[in-house]
């Protein structure tokens, strides 16, 4: 659909671009490849590809079976599914237990039917295995949309024509059109501009916002046209599929040529074509053999804490249920042993020892009680409760939907509700200890704007900062109300209503705006300067679809930004083309508009290693002027010695710009004389002509030739704005006790402001800053000696973080003050050489941490070393493709949705629109989800130990023999209809602070981190208390009618009867327990406590009133014996509160003198609401008065 | 990509505003504060202590005589078991006991069997409720075996160990050397007679084998009819167990002295079982218990001392209102 209408806009390609050879602007990257050593491995092993292009005939493509570009990512196949979910099922522990039991049921081994066993494990694994299947389905849904999306595709006799991703072959020719994904990795063969240069997009590989220029081989550039292929065959001999995004060895035969071929010419998988209107290409790798493919990790399966810990607990139980079996065995081995004695009489008669089965043999004892441990095994299996995986299950995704639903996490803008893409990690986000995020896109909106500049020695632009207004709030400053006011003043004076904001432009100064700059003292400078911003960069405009204005397209959004400003400032370029950009200024003497022509000579590109960027025009006045722009150390260098008065006042500007988080560049021109610039050209051209290693160092020596002796503009300022309410939300995260460490690609001093914007470093922590980045390693690793390098690094390195270590101790342990900022480089080093050590002590230390210029790939790495280091849960945040490493990685991965590719969001386990709503995932949804998931376990635990202690303790006066206290269908309803609602709705709905005090109350997050709700002291409590119950059930009920008349008509207490008297306790007992332990009573609480009481009564009277040989042991016990007996209510009603009497005292004592958190919050909101009562109280006895 | 076109037509993925999806449902969030927990402890020690001495005192109103046999109803030889199982001794025995305290009627007569597993596994199971309601049903004795047919395949009716070791002791009682009736009617549940037990159902082939356990049953009289049966089959939760035997339907007087014939025929000499017999009244509350009228006072007692330990606690020890300061896990000094 979409589709479509790109390609209609594609055909018609704009003869604007036609003409152009970029490849001249880009005098770095757009070298010829030449033979490198990895050509000559061509054919061999790992370099053995061949790709026979636009040959579909040719058996020999065909002999290869190189995949077709069908892209499968699902887990299952439809044949596999059920062997492989099942295998997966069972890999479970817990699951082969209860598989076990099901099967031995069915012998006569067991207490009770086989039914109860088996029915609930088929319930377990089918409802996990459906959970599978949709989310395997959702994959596949996914894949066949790639799958079937369409890409023209050459064939021989009707030209291109559409076809299905997934048909492409290997050797194929496609033609793809501007904004379209490329379909497999292509190799380039030409594009719509001449010199078959083409931009790509690549975020979603490496998240790199900015374009990059793909550069395809002279020999068949000119195959640009759709006819040109008529005759077009070549092969390609390249490297095997590998997952090296960074390298590409090949060789091209084409005209009995061989070409050398470079990652220059490849187009990968996932990126996308801008700027471009169409390309050729062939298909080089498909499916899986795809660089991305290569890349994918499998999405690991991602388990919580709560839930490892959990089969912690279920070794513990399991442990003490093979206890108590053997304790019970071996009393009943001895008994069993005793029922015939030595002289061959039968002691206990009536239980037929003479003739009997080998469970009772008297005369193999020993296996008798081998297999009553069996049976044991399977009585006392209550302790692990299988429907407590049933109801985890059930819970999780209940949780999950009221997650999705949370309108407080509903992002307007872009329509994105937050969404949880897998429901096992709920209450893993009430356990975060470290959050790792990523900076672009994640906390700040990845959309540059201009915001302030620096011109002559004066500042412009009034616009605070978000920096600048926290550094102001924090300095407690009463803002000046006065000057906000007029800076809203000031907008909407200039004429520019606030909803009109131009994007990329956040610049109000009246001095400046609107061609007043005319009448500022240098206004030949601010004219100069504002020629730079509109003159040295590589965006080409395009006219607007709706004709409003003009667009640009840039390789970075910070040079969109200074088009953009350039524009809103006067000088609006509006027309580029090979040798000239156009633009409409206001001319400074004469106040007019008018349009200027601009011949550009050469470009001297932006590179990371240069730092700076140059034009050399000449304008009208046959001036040659050469425009450059750089950050403020490079340029610095570079001014004249007698440079203009200013320079100090504007570094002071650059340096305040900065620390108010601004990403800075210094601005200056120079004129050249012509002699100068014909002969600097002469050496220049020399040097771009050399073919070999040296080309390089060549054209940088001959640019930094004529980068000299620049005169000072002044310095700009771009803001990458913060997303909205991010220092807040990190505020409260970092007094919650959350660490916060950001991953960057940015440079230190970008990475470091940024870090002020969003409060992470704050103007009284100590900076601890280790880096490679020092002249004397540099020196060395320009010489090449690596291993003199690697000494220094380490030398260096170590001397950083025992500096670190002392200004720690020497702060006396406040982490709060310590931030730690490290490069990639060296961190990656650290990670290499072992430092890890006193790195990590440093490093945890430190309230925040900023990992600058680091790789995708080192995002993974270091938080990988967070997890493994702190042992605790981390959460990694990103919004790109770059992330998805970092987030698969992590405990949790959060996709920021929105404005990068998918890719993020599919690979996360919970996405969200902005950054902010992390405070609310955490804190909120977080901080509940783990207390219900802990409280929910511990009380299931609670609930079944004190029901299955009942049984052992019945068994120790049944001489061990293996009978159940109650009736078969008693033990199968107790966890399905007499106490599974009730937990359920615990963990479902139980609050034990609202959202508003969560938030308030960042502290309560500890209780997460310190895992104090799900303690083992706290875990083993409830099991004692477990135990307690039984044991007051127990012995309550027995003694309370032990042999007397039970009723008042002198029948005693049977078998029967007890079985309910006891099993009416324990009901009771556990869902008062539960209406104690939780904290949030709506109607729903109500019902389902109250309701499971009630269902007992009523079970037992419809059960009771089937006939016999159904209902058994059950038959009228109710109506006959129990329900007239007063002893029966008595001894309920005394069971009940003696159980329940511990636990309140515990609580009392705990709540009193040792409060938790969430106690003291409960309390203060209580007290404080209280207050305000009786205030209002006393203001209306005030007022009657 | 797809969801990058028609957005006109787009629904807008917000979720709806609910008080219930948003977790905003108006409820009740008690909190255990000293207060409610002293005024809890105080209701539960006002309300169980009178309980308990109501509870008490209608235990203390039931008159019991309980009367151990089976060690003196025996030779006292070590033959005890063999002389048990000898269909040919003579078993009668004589006891005499005095009234401690008027007794009135309906006076409950018990037999009380200790260290007898009714509730044993093997024992439970070993019945058949089919056979014992549904004639055609006869045959339906597998859960009974060893007691299911007898040697030559026949059917057991009743079958099953249960049956099969029905209690067989029996008592004569007499006031004065007037014999005291005693009534075997309704001693059994109604369930069990009008439901469980067939009238249609006689016994059959009952204790026929070449091992005898119990009791043996008249075979003209219908299951639903022989209340001894019903009452034995209604298996017992503990090893120590008593048994309706019978009812006494006069007053007996204080000091009266009553004597009891015991046929002794039932072994328990075999695993160590004692044999009592016991007579008693019932109250509202049933047989003599003082465990409940014990236990409430005590819960109750101990509430009301802690109610008032709490409420010392908290006049002279009042805890700080709840502080949210009181949280700061991070010990550093406050930064402004």
């Amino acid at each position: 659909m979409n589709l479509d209408k790109v390609s209609d806009r594609g055909d018609m390609a704009s003869p604007r671009k036609k003409g152009i050879r970029f490849s001249r602007l880009y005098s770095f990257s757009c070298f010829r490849s030449s033979f490198r050593d990895e050509h000559s491995q061509i054919g061999l092993k790992g370099y053995s590809r061949v790709v026979y292009c636009n040959d579909p005939g040719n058996q020999e493509q065909i002999l290869p079976s190189y995949p077709k570009n069908y892209v499968s990512t699902t887990k299952y196949t439809a044949l596999n599914f059920i062997p492989k979910s099942l295998f997966e099922q069972f890999r479970r522990v817990a699951n082969i237990y209860f598989l076990v039991v099901a099967c031995v049921s069915y012998s006569p081994l067991a207490p009770y039917s086989a039914y109860s066993v088996l029915l609930p494990l088929l319930l377990v694994i089918g409802a996990t295995i459906g959970k599978e299947a949709v989310e395997d389905w959702r994959r596949k849904k996914q894949d066949i949309e790639a799958n079937n999306r369409r890409v023209k595709v050459y064939d021989k006799d009707r030209g291109f024509l559409k076809e299905r991703w997934k048909n492409l072959r290997v050797g194929d020719l496609v033609k793809v059109h501007k904004d379209e994904h490329f379909p497999a990795d292509l190799l380039l063969l030409s594009s719509s501009y001449e010199d078959g240069i083409c931009y790509v997009e690549t975020t979603n590989l490496d998240g790199e916002t900015n374009l990059k220029v793909k550069h395809a081989l002279d020999v068949t550039c000119t195959l640009n046209e759709d006819n040109s292929f008529e005759h077009f065959k070549a092969v390609i001999k390249c490297e095997d599929p590998n997952e090296d995004l960074y390298s590409f060895v090949g060789t091209l035969y084409y005209n009995d040529k061989q070409h050398p071929l470079s990652l220059q010419q490849l187009l990968l998988r996932d990126s996308k074509l801008r700027n471009t209107d169409y390309v050729y290409g062939v298909v080089v790798f498909t499916d899986h053999d795809t660089k991305v493919m290569k890349n994918s990790m499998e999405p690991p399966s991602k388990r919580s804490k709560i839930e490892r810990k959990m089969d912690k607990i279920v070794y513990v139980l399991f442990t003490l249920l093979v206890f108590v079996s053997l304790v019970g065995s071996f009393f009943f081995g001895i008994m069993t042993e005793n029922d015939i004695d030595d002289d061959g009489e039968m002691r206990r008669w009536y239980l037929r020892p003479d003739q009997t089965t080998a469970f009772f043999d008297p005369n193999n004892a020993l296996m008798a009680a081998f297999l009553h441990f069996l049976t044991g095994l399977m009585l006392y299996g209550y302790l692990i409760p299988i429907s407590l995986y049933v109801s985890i299950e059930i819970v999780k995704v209940l949780q999950v939907i009221f997650i999705n639903q949370d309108i407080n996490m509903y992002h307007e803008e872009t329509d994105g509700p937050a969404t949880a893409k897998t429901s096992n990690l709920n209450e893993e986000l009430g356990l975060v200890d470290t959050i790792l995020s990523d900076k672009t896109g994640t906390l700040t909106c990845n959309s540059m704007e201009f915001v302030k500049c620096s011109i002559a020695g004066t500042a412009y632009g009034r616009g605070l900062t978000e920096v600048e207004r926290a550094l102001a709030k924090r300095r407690g400053d009463a803002l000046d109300d006065s000057e906000v006011t007029s800076s809203a003043s000031l907008q909407s004076d200039d004429g520019m209503a606030p909803g009109e904001s131009v994007k990329g432009f956040n610049f109000y100064d009246e001095r400046v705006l609107n061609g007043q700059w005319v009448n500022e003292p240098h206004a030949d400078m601010i004219q100069k300067f504002f020629l730079v911003l509109a003159l040295c960069h590589t965006a080409i405009p395009e006219v607007d679809e709706e004709g409003k204005g003009i667009l640009y397209e840039a390789e970075s959004p910070d040079e969109a930004a200074f088009v953009i400003s350039a524009r809103e400032l006067g000088f609006e370029m509006y027309e580029r083309t090979q040798s000239h950009i156009s633009l409409r200024e206001l001319d400074h003497e004469s106040h007019q508009k008018i349009d200027r022509q601009y011949e550009l000579l050469h470009v001297l590109e932006f590179s990371s290693s240069r730092r700076r960027m140059s034009v050399i025009v000449r304008n009208v006045e046959d001036q040659l002027l050469l425009l450059s722009k750089g950050s403020d150390s490079v340029m610095l260098e570079r001014l004249s010695k007698n440079s203009q008065d200013f320079e100090d006042v504007t570094m002071e500007h650059v340096k305040r710009y900065a620390e108010a988080g601004l990403r800075t560049l210094v601005l200056a021109y120079r004129e050249l004389s012509k002699e100068e610039f014909s002969s600097w050209e002469n050496e220049f051209m020399d040097a771009k002509a050399t073919v070999g290693p040296d080309r390089d160092a060549l054209i940088e020596a001959a640019a930094d030739k004529i980068e000299r002796d620049l005169i000072l503009l002044g310095a700009t300022a771009v803001e990458d704005k913060l997303q909205k309410g991010v220092p807040e939300c990190i505020e409260r995260l970092e007094k919650a006790g959350i660490k916060i460490w950001v991953i960057t690609g940015d440079k230190m001093e970008t990475a470091i402001n940024i870090g002020f914007a969003c409060s992470l470093l704050r103007e009284d922590m100590e900076q601890i800053v280790i880096t490679l980045d020092s002249p004397e390693i540099i020196e060395l690793e320009r010489k090449g000696d690596k291993e003199a390098v690697a000494k220094a690094s380490r030398k260096s390195i170590m001397n950083q973080i025992r500096q670190g270590t002392l200004l720690l101790s020497s702060s006396g342990g406040h982490f709060s003050f310590l931030a730690l900022i490290i490069d990639g480089k060296s961190l990656s080093f650290i990670l290499s050489e072992d430092l890890e050590g006193p790195f990590w002590q440093l490093a945890v230390s430190c309230s925040s941490v900023i990992c600058c210029r680091s790789t995708p790939k080192q995002k993974a790495l270091i938080t990988r070393l967070v997890k493994k280091g702190t042992g605790r849960t981390t959460l990694a945040i990103g919004d790109g493709a770059n992330d998805v490493g970092m987030l698969q990685e992590a405990d949790i991965g959060v996709g920021i949705s929105g404005v990068e590719g998918m890719q993020a969001v599919m690979a996360s386990d919970f996405a969200i629109a902005q950054f902010r709503f992390l405070e609310r995932l955490l804190l909120v949804h977080g901080h509940w989800c783990y207390r219900r998931i802990s409280m929910m376990v511990c009380y299931f635990f609670y609930k079944n130990i004190a029901f299955g202690f009942t049984l052992f303790w019945f068994e120790a006066y049944a001489s061990f023999s293996g009978q159940p206290a109650y009736n078969d269908w008693y033990m199968s309803c107790y966890n399905v209809f007499f106490t599974s609602l009730p937990v359920i709705a615990l963990g479902v709905f139980d609050q034990d602070v609202s959202p508003r005090l969560c938030l308030k109350n960042p502290e309560l997050y500890q209780e997460g981190i310190q895992n104090m709700l799900f303690s083992w002291p706290r875990i083993l409590g409830w099991i004692l208390n477990g135990i307690i119950c039984s044991v007051v059930v127990f012995f309550f009920t027995t003694s309370s009618a032990v042999h007397q008349a039970f009723t008042g008509d002198g029948r005693v207490l049977d078998f029967e009867a007890h079985g309910v008297y006891m099993y009416t306790c324990v009901v009771w007992a556990v869902n008062c327990q539960m209406a104690l332990s939780i904290n949030y009573f709506t109607w729903m609480q109500h019902l389902v406590i109250w309701g499971s009481i009630v269902v007992w009564y009523a079970f037992l009277l419809i059960y009771g009133a089937f006939p016999p040989l159904f209902s058994t042991t059950a038959y009228q016990v109710f109506v006959e014996a129990c329900g007239p007996s007063p002893i029966f209510w008595l001894g309920t009603l005394l069971a009940v509160v003696s159980c329940l009497l511990p636990y309140v005292l515990y609580r009392t004592v705990q709540t009193e003198f040792f409060p938790m958190p969430h106690d003291i919050i409960q309390k203060w909101q209580r007290e404080t609401s209280d207050d305000r009562r009786s205030k209002l109280r006393e203001k209306d006895t005030l007022l009657c008065k | 990509m797809s969801s990058e076109d028609g957005p006109s037509k787009k629904v807008s993925r917000k979720p709806r505003y609910s008080r219930f999806t948003q977790q905003e449902l108006p409820a009740c969030k008690p909190i255990l504060t000293p207060a409610l927990v002293i005024g809890i402890l105080m209701c539960l020690g006002i309300i169980f202590i009178p309980i308990g001495l109501l509870a008490l005192s209608a235990s203390e109103n039931v008159v019991e005589v309980v009367d151990r046999y089976d060690d003196v109803c025996i030779p006292s030889t070590d033959q005890k078991v063999g002389f048990i199982k000898d269909p040919a001794t003579n078993k009668t025995c004589i006891r005499t006991f005095t009234i401690p305290k008027k007794m009135r009627k309906p006076v409950y007569v018990y037999y009380q069997l200790d260290n007898f597993y009714q509730n044993h596994r093997r024992y439970v199971k070993s019945r058949s409720d089919r056979q014992l309601w549904n004639p055609k049903a006869e045959s339906s004795t597998t859960p009974c075996d060893p007691e299911g047919q007898t040697g030559d395949g026949k059917p057991i009716v009743p079958c099953g160990l249960i049956a099969w070791s029905l209690f067989n002791d029996t008592y004569m009682l007499s006031k004065n050397d007037a014999a005291l009736q005693i009534n075997k009617k309704d001693i059994a549940w109604r369930s069990d007679r009008t439901h469980k037990f067939g009238s249609n159902i006689y016994p059959k082939n009952f204790q026929n084998g070449t091992l005898i356990g119990g009791g043996k049953l008249d075979e003209s009289i219908p299951l639903s009819q022989q209340e001894d049966l019903m009452v034995w089959m209604r298996t017992s939760a503990l090893p120590t167990f008593r048994k309706l035997y019978g009812r006494i339907e006069t007053d007996l007087e204080a000091n009266e002295k009553i004597t009891v014939t015991i046929q002794n025929n039932y072994n328990t000499y075999s695993f160590n079982g004692k044999k009592k017999l016991v007579i008693s009244t019932a109250t509202w509350i049933g047989g003599k218990n003082d465990f409940i009228g014990k236990m409430y006072m005590a819960v109750g007692g101990t509430s009301i001392v802690l109610g008032v330990i709490f409420s010392l606690l908290y006049v002279f020890k009042p805890r700080p209102l709840g502080d949210p300061s009181y949280l700061s896990w991070n010990k550093s000094p406050t930064l402004d």
